[in-house]
C-alpha cells in the first residue's frame, strides 16, 4: 500500500511550492517531491520594455530580495551601456546592498529558522514563532531584534528611495548623493548592526552549539549533502556580495572552475522537470545527473554557506574570526552540513555589518560626483551579485534603442532546487520510518528546505502563533487513511 | 458572410468638424453610413479615455474632427488633441491594435465635401483593416 | 470588545506586500491586539479547509495580496469573500493587476516557450514543459493551472477596500489600525474607500513645478536632472500627475520619476490615459502653433514603452487590458 503525504504550505520563492512525499508498503520513504507551483514569466513580459526600466520592474520577482534584484539589474545596465559608475555611486551601491544582506539574513535567522533552532523542532507549534523565540532570549533582546531589522530597512530607504523596491540604480551610478546629515544617521545604525551582529554570533554559539542535539542535527547526517558549490569572490578569494570572480569548488574544496559572471552561460545550463514550474540549474561541464550528490552529478548549491565554502576568508576582522571559529567547529571545509546554511548566513552578517561601516566611514561616501552619463549603448550586459539566496544573474539584449529583446535569469533560490529537492527527499528518509509521522518529524523535513531560505513564506512561516500544517496520507487509491494537522 | 461593415465613432467639434459635417449633409454628399457621430464642443475635450473606451466597446474605427491649426474656439484645444493623438498611435499597436484605425482631421466648417472624402476614406481603410481584434478579446 | 477576525489571503505575489506589513515593526502588536490573524498563507499553511470552516461572514476583515493567475488563487479569493464581512484589496497587484499584469501583453504559451525553451541556459531539447498532471514512475503529481491573464481582485470577487501601492508604504498599512478599531464598534468605512491621499502625488512632491512647457522628452540614463525642480518639466516622463498620492512622492524624493504604482487619481479609470493627457498638456513650446507637427512627432518619438510605462502597475484593470492579435 502506498501512502502519500502532502505538505503544503504557501511558500513564496518565485510564487509558491509544496511538498509530496510518497511512503511503500513498510511505511518507509519511497519518493519526495518539492513542487513549484507557480511561474510568472519575467523574462518574457520584460521584452519590449525601455532597458533602463529593469532595476524597477524585476524586483517585483521577489518582495523579500528586492535589493537583490534591482542591484544585479543595475550592473546589467553598466554592461548594457558601457558605463562604469563613479567610485561613490559604487560605494553607495555596496553600502545599501550590505543593508539589504542584513536585512534579508536578520529576517530569516530570527523569523524563520531561529525558532527551530532556538526552541529545536520537537517544540510545541504555538511557540514555534518569532514571539516563541522572544519568550526564550527575553523581550529586551526580541526588542534589539526589531529595531536591527528596521535599522537596516531603513539604510536602505535612504539610499535607494524604497527599502522594498529601491528606486536608486541607474547605469553609470545612482539617482541621489548622500548628504553628511544621512551618511551620520547610516553610520550610527551600523554601529548597532556590527554589536547586534556579534551578539548574535554569541547567541548561536550559546544556546544552539551547547544544546547537544541541536549541535548534532546540525553536523549529522540527516541534512548532509555532498556538492559542488558556487559563489562570489573577490580577488583575494575572500567573499563578496557586490562583485568579483564566481568560483566553484568541489565536494574536496578544490577550485574547479573561475569565471567572470559574464562567462556564466560556458558554466551553467538549466534542466526542466514536467513535475515543476522551476527550473534546475547544474554544472554544464558535469551535466544533468538527476536529483543525486556527489562528484558526477552536477547539482551545485549557492546561498550562505556554499559562500563560505568556496572562499577562503571574510574581508573584515570579526567576520573572519566568526569565520574559523565555525569552520573549526563543523570540523571540515567545505562544509556540507545544510543546517550549517544558518550559521554562515550569521556570519556573513557580521561582514555585511562590518563592511557597511567601513563604508558609511568612508570620505568618499558623501561625493557629489554620483553619475557617468552613457556615451552609447553595447546592447547586450550581465549584471550579478549575490542575492542572500545566492548567485544572482541577470542578462539582457537590447535593440540599438535600448529596447528590451530578450531576458535570461537565473535567480538565487532556483540554484538550490535540486538540492532542497534531495535535502527533503533524504530527511524524510531518516525521520519518517514505518509509517510513523508526526508534527516534529514533519518539521524536520521542512527545516531542511528551510535551510535554504527559499523566501518570505519560509521566513514567516511561523510568525504568529499556530501553524496549522496538515499531512494527508493516503492509501494508492487515494483513501485518506489518516490526517494530522497541528 | 456579408461584407464587413465597421462601426466607427466619430468625435466631432462643433464649431468645425461637425459643421462640416452639417454641410456635407445639406449638400447631399454621399458617404459611407458606418459614422456614428458624437458632438464635442472642442476636439480638446476628448480624453483619451472616450478614445480607449469606445476601442473596448468595440469600436472597429475613431475619427476625431478638429478646427484647423489656429482656428480652435478654446485656443490650444485641438494641438493638445493632436498630441494626444500621436501618443494613442503609439500605445495602441502595443496592444494589437492598428494605429490606422484612430484617424484626426482638421475639418472647418465650410469643408463639407471634404469631410464627406475623408470619412469614405477612412471607412474604406477600417474595411481593409478588418474587425477591431479587440472585440470579444476584452474582459 | 471582542477581538475581530483578520485574514490575510494572497495570489501572485512577490511577498513584498508582507514584508511591508512586518515594516510597521512593531505596530505589528497592536495590529494582533485588535484582530485574531485567522488565516495568512504566508505565516501558515495554505490549507483551505482552515478557510472552510469559517461560516459566511465570520470573518471580519480580509486583505488580500497579489494578481490572479492561477485556478487556485481565484478559488481563494471567493472563498475570502464569501467568508468575510469586508474585503481589502492590499497592494497595487491586488487593486489594479500590478507588475505581474504586464503578462498580459503576451500569452502563457509565449511564457513556456520563453522560459522553458529559449532562454540560453535551459537546456531542453524535447521541450518539455510543466504539466497540470503527470506521472513520474508511480507517482502522480499535480500542479495549479497557469491562467492567460493576470487579473486584478476586482475582476474576479466584489472588493470593498483600496490599500494601493507597491508595496502601501507604511504610513497607509498603519491606518487600517483606526479601521480596525472602528470596525469593532460596528463601523465601516464606505464602500469603495481607498486607503490613500484624494490627490495627486504631484501634491506630495517636494520638487519645485514652474509650469513650464517640455520640448524634448529624456530618459532617465540621458540626464541628470537638477534635483530641485520637477522631473517632468525637465523632460523626464514622471508619472506623478496622473497618479494617486499617498506614498509621500517616495521616487521623486529619490530623484527618480514616478512609476504610478499608487494607481490612478479618484474619478480617473485610466492611469495611462490620463498620463497621455497630462503630457499633451505640458508637451511643446509657450507659443502653440511655433511647433510643426514634424517637431512635435519627433518629441513623441523620443517617448518609449508607452505601455510598459503609463500602465505599470495598472494594465488588467486598463480600459484595453491586454494585447490582442
Ligand atoms: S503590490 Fe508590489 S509589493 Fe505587493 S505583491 Fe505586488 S509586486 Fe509585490
Ligand atoms: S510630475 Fe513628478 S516630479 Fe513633477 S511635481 Fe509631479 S511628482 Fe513631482
Ligand atoms: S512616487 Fe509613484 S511609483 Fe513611487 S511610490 Fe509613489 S506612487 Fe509609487
Ligand atoms: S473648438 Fe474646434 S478643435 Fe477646439
Amino acid at each position: 500500500m502506498m501512502k502519500r503525504i502532502t505538505i503544503e504550505p504557501i511558500t513564496r520563492l518565485e510564487g509558491e511550492a509544496k511538498i509530496e512525499i510518497f511512503l511503500n508498503e513498510e511505511g518507509d520513504v519511497e519518493e519526495a517531491f518539492f513542487q513549484v507551483v507557480e511561474l510568472r514569466g519575467f523574462e518574457k513580459f520584460c521584452e519590449g520594455r525601455a532597458v533602463e526600466e529593469m532595476p524597477r520592474i524585476t524586483p517585483r520577482i521577489c518582495g523579500v530580495c528586492p535589493g537583490a534584484h534591482h542591484m544585479a539589474s543595475t550592473k546589467a545596465l553598466d554592461a548594457v551601456f558601457g558605463v562604469e559608475p563613479t567610485p561613490t555611486a559604487k560605494k553607495l551601491r555596496e553600502l545599501f546592498y550590505c543593508a539589504h544582506m542584513l536585512s534579508s539574513h536578520i529576517l530569516h535567522f530570527y523569523f524563520l529558522a531561529g525558532p527551530d533552532l532556538i526552541l529545536g523542532p520537537n517544540a510545541h507549534p504555538a511557540k514555534r514563532n518569532i514571539l516563541g523565540v522572544i519568550e526564550e532570549v527575553g523581550l529586551d533582546i526580541g526588542k534589539r531584534v526589531i529595531k536591527a531589522r528596521v535599522y537596516a530597512q531603513r539604510i536602505q530607504e535612504i539610499i535607494g528611495g524604497k527599502a522594498t523596491h529601491p528606486v536608486f540604480g541607474l547605469p553609470g551610478g545612482v539617482s541621489k548623493p548622500l548628504s553628511e546629515e544621512e551618511r551620520e544617521q547610516i553610520e550610527e545604525m551600523a554601529r548597532f548592526l556590527v554589536e547586534f551582529c556579534e551578539f548574535s554570533l554569541q547567541l548561536f554559539d550559546d544556546l544552539l552549539l551547547k544544546k547537544k542535539d541541536i549541535a548534532e542535527l546540525i553536523t549529522g547526517d540527516i541534512y548532509r549533502h555532498e556538492t559542488y558549490y558556487m559563489g562570489m569572490v573577490d580577488e583575494n578569494n575572500r567573499v563578496n556580495f557586490y562583485e568579483g570572480d564566481i568560483r566553484v569548488v568541489d565536494q574536496e574544496g578544490r577550485e574547479v572552475a573561475r569565471f567572470k559572471p559574464e562567462e556564466y552561460l560556458n558554466y551553467i545550463a538549466e534542466h526542466v522537470e514536467p513535475w515543476s514550474y522551476l527550473k534546475f540549474p547544474y554544472l554544464k561541464s558535469i551535466g544533468w545527473k538527476g536529483l543525486v550528490d556527489g562528484r558526477d552529478s552536477g547539482v551545485y548549491r549557492v546561498n550562505s554557506l556554499a559562500r563560505l565554502n568556496v572562499a577562503d576568508g571574510m574581508a573584515t576582522p570579526k567576520a573572519q574570526e566568526a569565520y574559523e571559529h565555525m569552520f573549526e567547529k563543523l570540523g571540515e571545509k567545505p562544509s556540507h552540513a545544510t543546517l550549517a546554511f544558518n550559521w554562515a548566513r550569521l556570519v556573513e552578517m557580521m561582514y555585511a555589518a562590518e563592511r557597511a561601516l567601513e563604508l558609511a566611514t568612508d570620505e568618499e561616501i558623501t561625493g557629489k560626483e554620483i553619475r557617468n552619463i552613457p556615451e552609447g549603448i553595447v546592447g547586450e550586459g550581465v549584471g550579478c551579485v549575490e542575492a542572500p539566496r545566492g548567485t544572482l544573474f541577470h542578462h539582457y539584449w537590447t535593440d540599438e534603442e535600448g529596447i528590451v529583446k530578450k531576458v535570461n535569469l537565473i535567480v538565487a533560490t532556483c540554484q538550490n532546487n535540486a538540492a532542497m529537492c534531495m535535502s527533503i527527499k533524504k530527511a524524510a528518509q531518516k525521520v519518517i520510518r514505518k509509517g510513523k509521522v508526526d508534527h516534529g518529524l514533519l518539521n524536520m523535513v521542512e527545516m531542511a528546505f528551510r535551510a535554504y531560505d527559499p523566501c518570505l513564506a519560509c521566513a514567516t512561516h511561523t510568525l504568529f502563533g499556530e501553524t496549522p500544517l496538515e499531512v494527508v496520507i493516503r492509501d494508492h487509491e487515494g483513501r485518506v487513511l489518516k490526517t494530522i494537522s497541528r | 458572410m456579408a461584407e464587413f461593415e465597421p462601426k466607427i465613432i466619430g468625435f466631432c467639434c462643433n464649431w468645425c468638424a461637425y459643421a462640416g459635417a452639417d454641410l456635407a449633409g445639406i449638400s447631399r454628399l454621399q458617404y459611407p453610413p458606418n459614422l456614428r457621430i458624437i458632438r464635442v464642443m472642442c476636439s480638446g475635450s476628448v480624453d483619451p479615455e472616450h478614445i480607449l473606451q469606445a476601442f473596448r466597446m468595440g469600436a472597429d474605427g475613431v475619427f476625431i474632427g478638429g478646427c484647423h491649426p489656429g482656428d480652435c474656439h478654446y485656443i490650444s484645444g485641438n494641438y493638445k488633441t493632436m498630441r494626444k493623438v500621436m501618443l494613442l498611435k503609439k500605445l495602441l499597436p502595443q496592444l494589437g491594435l492598428e494605429p490606422e484605425r484612430l484617424r484626426l482631421e482638421w475639418i472647418s466648417a465650410a469643408e463639407g465635401a471634404r469631410f464627406a472624402q475623408v470619412i469614405t476614406e477612412f471607412t474604406e481603410q477600417i474595411k481593409k483593416l478588418g474587425p477591431n481584434p479587440w472585440k470579444g478579446a476584452g474582459r | 470588545m471582542s477581538k475581530l477576525k483578520l485574514a490575510i489571503g494572497l495570489g501572485s505575489t512577490c511577498s513584498g506586500c508582507d514584508i511591508a506589513i512586518l515594516d510597521i515593526a512593531e505596530r505589528v502588536l497592536e495590529l494582533v491586539d485588535l484582530a485574531d490573524i485567522v488565516f495568512w498563507p504566508t505565516a501558515m499553511d495554505f490549507k483551505l479547509s482552515d478557510l472552510e470552516k469559517f461560516g459566511e461572514g465570520e470573518i471580519d476583515l480580509a486583505l488580500y495580496h497579489g494578481t490572479v493567475r492561477t485556478s487556485e488563487q481565484e478559488h481563494i479569493a471567493h472563498l475570502l469573500r464569501e467568508k468575510s464581512k469586508a474585503v481589502l484589496a492590499f497592494g497595487s497587484c491586488a487593486c489594479f493587476g500590478g507588475i505581474p499584469g504586464l503578462c498580459n501583453l503576451t500569452s502563457r504559451d509565449e511564457i513556456f516557450r520563453t522560459v522553458y525553451k529559449e532562454t540560453p541556459s535551459t537546456d531542453n531539447p524535447d521541450f518539455v514543459t510543466p504539466q497540470t498532471e503527470v506521472e513520474v514512475g508511480k507517482f502522480k503529481l499535480t500542479l495549479p493551472e497557469l491562467y492567460d491573464e493576470g487579473k486584478a481582485l476586482t475582476q474576479v470577487i466584489d472588493v470593498d477596500y483600496f490599500l494601493p501601492g507597491c508595496p502601501p508604504p507604511v504610513e497607509l498599512i498603519e491606518k487600517l489600525i483606526p479601521v480596525l478599531r472602528g470596525m469593532q464598534a460596528g463601523e465601516l468605512p464606505p464602500k469603495g474607500t481607498v486607503i490613500a491621499s484624494e490627490k495627486t502625488v504631484c501634491d506630495e512632491c517636494p520638487l519645485r513645478k514652474e509650469n513650464k512647457m517640455i520640448d524634448r522628452v529624456a530618459r532617465v540614463h540621458e540626464i541628470i536632472p537638477d534635483p530641485e525642480r520637477c522631473l517632468l518639466e525637465q523632460g523626464i516622463l514622471c508619472m506623478g500627475p496622473a497618479t494617486r498620492g499617498g506614498c509621500g512622492a517616495r521616487c521623486t524624493k529619490a530623484l527618480m520619476p514616478c512609476r504610478g504604482c499608487m494607481g490612478p487619481p479618484p474619478g480617473v479609470k485610466d492611469q495611462g490615459a490620463r498620463m497621455i493627457s497630462a503630457i499633451a498638456s505640458i508637451l511643446g513650446v509657450e507659443e502653440e502653433g511655433q511647433m510643426s507637427e514634424e517637431e512635435v512627432a519627433r518629441i513623441i518619438d523620443g517617448i518609449k514603452d508607452p505601455v510598459g510605462n503609463f500602465y505599470r502597475f495598472t494594465l488588467p484593470t486598463a480600459l484595453l487590458n491586454r494585447k490582442v492579435r
